[in-house]
């Protein structure tokens, strides 16, 4: 797991207390998102790592695992936007 | 001590923040105060408040400046949402609706609706409004019935929508439907043909906030009119309109809070039975001692939650639930005293604690109700002194 996946992961661990989340488990099938935290998730991602998501980055398989999350914030910071 | 240390916490407002108040408070008290009585009687803000809010730049005041709107931090819109809602809670509904639009599509907009319909609303040409519920879906917001159907370069819009804040004045709704087995909202125009609306009237509180009834029959929407993404209208657009709804709601609630508390104090120290004011009296003192420090204490998790959303915190969703379930609580309970410390006089509408108590009870209810909040705040409690992004 590297750096940036650990800071996810210790994000969400605040919600998934008794969790040992993977880098490749889907935080969906989970059952411990919701709106809320859904909505929360979006402003840690923009906050900690500096990135803008926008309405076209709205895909379930953006937000689904660890490694997803960072490889979105790897595209938004190399400026090429959502998935190909 | 540290500078660190006193830069830690920071509870006094800026002088800009003081000022918004200042002038929005005088606002009020000219324009609204006096009028908010006859408003709720004739269950109808007329179209000049509206104006007024307009020119002043208390519509869209949230959104920035490069956008059209008032630039306010959130502290600043948070106190002008209290003086508004001190003087009007129907008033205070506008504000609330508008801007949970207006927010949403600034967050989730895509870049054409930002650019053609954002402005529009920064400025308040055109007025937004929130339809989430339906005659049977309440609180369970993400089961919408409404059905929306892709049809070429368009969606076609099938339903109905209740209890729509400021229904009726609306020139656009931000309407959550069901399209295939997922979550879609759309930038409706009134005006759109298939469209209709009802006025609802009779309803307890915020009588004058020109409620409706919607009716979408195979009603056509571009299909540029989709904000966010299909799949993301509940649980990003729709959630981001309800947290900022929660927020302004939580703020209008302390004004309902404090217009009780200026009412009570008033009231108990000219008011005289067994030979005393009524604030002489000690079960008087417990009553305005509980209104005056609930009134403070809801104020300050409003500050709290306004500071973490001035930052932009990840927290400062669970921040404003906060604020929003004690302020609501608050109010209505500072209202139900109001009523009882003003005796017989309190049930007549020659006083305004009826209507407090009536507008109190309605935040209770609206953008999450108490128990929602309960279920919400207890399942993700916030970390105590340890915020989400370490600040």
């Amino acid at each position: 797991m590297n750096d940036a996946q650990l800071r996810i992961k210790s994000f969400l661990s605040r919600f998934f207390k008794q969790h040992d989340l993977q880098p490749d488990e889907d935080i969906f099938a989970l059952g411990f998102v919701n709106s809320l935290l859904a909505m929360q998730l979006v402003n840690f991602v923009e906050k900690e790592f500096a990135v803008s998501i926008e309405d076209e980055d709205l895909d379930l398989a953006n937000f689904r695992t660890l490694a997803a999350i960072d490889a979105l914030v790897e595209r938004k910071r190399a400026g090429r936007g959502a998935a190909g | 001590m540290s500078a660190d240390a006193l830069a830690g916490l920071r509870l006094e407002l800026s002088p800009q923040q003081r000022e918004v108040r200042r002038r929005c408070r005088a606002f009020v008290a000219e324009h609204v105060a006096p009028h908010a009585a006859r408003w709720d009687r004739e269950a109808r803000l007329p179209d000049q408040a509206i104006a007024e809010l307009r020119q002043r730049g208390y519509l869209g005041a949230h959104l920035p400046r490069e956008l059209g709107g008032g630039g306010l931090d959130a502290v600043a819109y948070g106190l002008l949402t209290e003086e508004i809602g001190r003087g009007c809670s129907s008033l205070r509904s506008l504000l609330t609706v508008h801007d949970m639009v207006s927010e949403a599509v600034r967050r989730w907009g895509s870049p054409l609706l930002k650019t053609e319909v954002l402005p529009r609303l920064a400025q308040a040409e055109l007025l937004g409004a929130l339809a989430v519920s339906e005659p049977g879906v309440g609180s369970d917001a993400a089961s919408v019935e409404t059905a929306a159907e892709r049809d070429g370069d368009a969606y076609v819009l099938s339903g109905r929508k209740r209890w729509i804040t400021f229904g009726m004045t609306a020139d656009v709704f931000l309407v959550l439907a069901r399209c295939g087995g997922e979550l879609a909202a759309f930038l409706v125009p009134a005006a759109a043909p298939g469209l209709t609306r009802e006025p609802i009237t009779g309803v307890v509180g915020t009588r004058a906030a020109r409620l409706a009834e919607l009716t979408f029959e195979r009603c056509r929407v571009a299909a540029d009119r989709l904000v966010g993404r299909v799949g993301f209208g509940f649980s990003h657009v729709a959630a981001t309109a309800l947290d900022h709804g929660r927020y302004s709601v939580a703020w209008g609630a302390v004004g309902i809070a404090q217009a009780c508390l200026d009412a009570c104090l008033g009231y108990t120290a000219t008011r005289r039975q067994f030979g005393k004011p009524l604030a002489g009296h000690q079960l008087v003192q417990r009553q305005l001692t509980e209104m005056i420090v609930n009134t403070r204490a809801a104020r300050l998790l409003c500050l709290y939650a306004g500071h973490r959303r001035s930052l932009g915190a990840p927290d400062a969703a669970t921040e404003t639930l906060i604020a929003k379930y004690f302020a609501s609580r608050t109010a209505s309970r500072a209202a139900s005293d109001a009523v009882q410390l003003h005796g017989a006089n309190g049930l007549s509408q020659d006083y305004p604690v009826e209507r407090y108590l009536r507008d109190a009870k309605v935040t209770e209810i609206i953008e999450g109700s108490t128990q929602i909040l309960q279920v919400a705040i207890a399942s993700y409690p916030p970390g105590e002194f340890d915020p989400i992004d370490g600040a």
